[in-house]
């Protein structure tokens, strides 16, 4: 009888092993870490408008100059017109700005701002920082995009 | 109890079994993905050139073929495109710095998919094919000529065949025999004497001599590779065979270019390019003029009459965002150059915008040290890979040439 304790013992023995090579493989695994924030409509810094950045054609494309549209609400909803916007922006984990320089170049009505000249040249994170100066104050608003 | 027993056995041989056929796969479905975006069956079909409206007319890339070969083209008729872009070497000449009518500062570039690039030089002094085409042709170690001995040459030696494409010559019965804004000072004298409308004739047919070569070199394009191979059967489930199957080197060495050591960063897409410019530490030459790159081309690029905002364009404006978008200033473009294609660059040493490294063993280990720029910021970072890996990169770079 003693030899059939054995077996088990053994069985579970192995059984163990089994869960732990499991273990070992899920722990190694790729996860999903908490990235940037990819929102593409928020608040400004301060809280004087609501920006939304969405590329004009509705896809990116790596490495082709594309328009993006910037729309400006105020808080309470309105369409922000006038507004003087300065474009930056960089890959924060290559330590390198962006590639081209884009423009506000047309205003396009009900807030809507043609962000021109963006170029995403390689895959990760991008950002771009916006400086927006209108009729309610000056403001700044950071989207994050990933590739 | 030996049935238990040889359950048992079973049980932990069937586990076994199933541990190591779930072992890492080749590449995972990220690698995978990477892997057919730089395949060349991803390359995009070639766009046209709205600024040169010549650029797919075939008797103006046939007359242009014929100038890239012709060393009339020069001031001592000694010197043609095809000096440097050897047509049997990948349109490059093997030497650390190219030599025309003198010793130039520059690696010169291969030509495959030339047409594709917003940018040309190693620094983007020019922005289209056309205008970079005629930058050697009067730079005085390169061809050494003169735009209106250059005109004066198309109507004697190919008038006919120029008129049939771009219309009627221009008279040049009165312009000078030598003269350019670029030239000598005696040239220089001579070009500002002319009349505006003369300078202007003459500045049209030199134009479109640019047009009618990049006519010509818009079909030189990269052929297919091992690596493409490879990617396709990758991308499709089939198994690799004959010369596409890599060797477990090659393997390593495609994972450790998408991966650690983040090659695919820059040279990414189906030219293994970003088409931009980089700061990657790569140290000057003695002996050589002070080389800043990108940051001293942009003055260059904005001043040259042919540039897409210039009237010799053909077209509307709306081709020249490259141009009006380009970054002007900030530290990043000092020293900065053109990421390069590295299809075919196992068989073309030495690498780098002077010839720098004369093995690609040399460049992987460069980009490993990562050391830092003379001037400006390296934007690469140590990867310290052992002699293993780098040895493995070069043996996946060599699949792009075979």
């Amino acid at each position: 009888m003693a030899s059939i304790w054995r077996y088990i013992l053994a069985g579970l023995g192995l059984a163990a092993l089994l869960v732990g090579i499991v273990a070992v493989v899920y722990l190694t695994l790729p996860h999903s870490a908490s990235g940037p924030d990819l929102s593409r409509s928020k608040k400004t810094a301060n809280g004087l408008f609501v920006a939304s950045f969405e590329p004009e054609r509705g896809v990116i494309r790596q490495g082709e100059l594309q328009s993006w549209l910037l729309t400006l609400k105020t808080a309470a909803g309105a369409p922000v017109e006038g507004a003087a916007i300065t474009v930056s922006g960089g890959m924060p984990q290559h330590n390198h700005g962006l590639p081209t320089s884009p423009q506000a170049t047309d205003y396009l009505g009900e807030g809507r701002y043609r962000i021109d000249g963006v170029k995403f040249t390689m895959s990760g994170w991008w950002q771009l920082h916006f400086g927006i100066s209108a009729a309610a104050g000056s403001d700044s608003v950071v989207f994050n995009i990933v590739l | 109890m030996r049935r238990l027993t040889s359950v048992a056995c079973l049980l932990a041989l069937a586990a076994l079994a199933l541990l190591s056929g779930c072992g890492e796969p080749q590449f995972s479905d990220a690698e995978k993905k990477t892997i057919a975006s730089l395949a060349l069956n991803t390359l995009p079909s070639l766009k046209p050139d709205t600024t040169n409206q010549y650029a797919d007319v075939p008797a103006a890339a046939a007359l242009g073929s014929t100038l890239f070969f012709d060393a009339g083209m020069s001031r001592h008729g000694t010197v043609s495109c095809s000096t440097c872009h050897k047509i049997d070497r990948q349109f490059q000449d093997d030497l650390p710095q190219a030599v025309g009518v003198g010793h130039t500062n520059r690696r010169t570039m291969p030509l495959a998919g030339v047409a594709r690039n917003p940018w040309y030089f190693w620094d983007g002094r020019r922005d289209s094919l056309w205008a970079q085409a005629l930058t050697p042709l009067e730079n005085p170690l390169e061809q050494a000529g003169n735009r209106a001995a250059f005109a004066h040459y198309i109507k004697k030696r190919f008038g006919e065949r120029y008129e049939r494409i771009f219309g009627p010559l221009p008279d040049l019965s009165s312009v000078p025999a030598n003269a350019s804004p670029l030239g000598s000072d005696a040239e220089k004298a001579v070009w500002n004497a002319m009349p505006a409308s003369q300078q202007d004739d003459v500045n049209r047919v030199y134009a479109n001599i640019g047009k009618a070569i990049a006519a010509f070199e818009r079909s030189i394009e990269p052929g297919q590779t091992r690596f493409d191979r490879f990617a396709i059967d990758l991308a499709t489930g089939a198994k690799p065979e004959g010369d596409a199957a890599f060797s477990p080197e090659e393997v390593l060495g495609l994972k450790l270019f998408i991966g650690k050591a983040n090659c695919v960063t820059c040279h990414n897409g189906a030219r293994f390019t970003d088409n931009a410019f980089h700061n990657t530490g790569v140290p000057p030459v003695d002996g050589l003029p002070p080389d800043r790159g990108r940051v001293d081309a942009v003055a260059l690029v904005e001043a040259d009459p042919f540039n897409c905002l210039g009237k010799f364009r053909d077209g509307d404006e709306s081709a020249c965002r490259e141009l009006r978008f380009m970054v002007k200033d900030g530290p990043q473009i000092m020293r900065a150059y053109k990421t390069p294609s590295l299809r075919g660059a196992a068989d073309r040493p030495p690498y780098m915008h002077a010839g720098q490294f004369s093995t690609l063993d040399e460049v992987v280990a460069h980009y490993s040290k990562a050391p830092p720029s003379v001037e400006g910021v390296s934007e690469v970072h140590p990867l310290d890979l052992s002699d293993r890996e780098r040895a493995a990169l070069v043996a996946f770079l060599k699949t792009l040439s075979d």
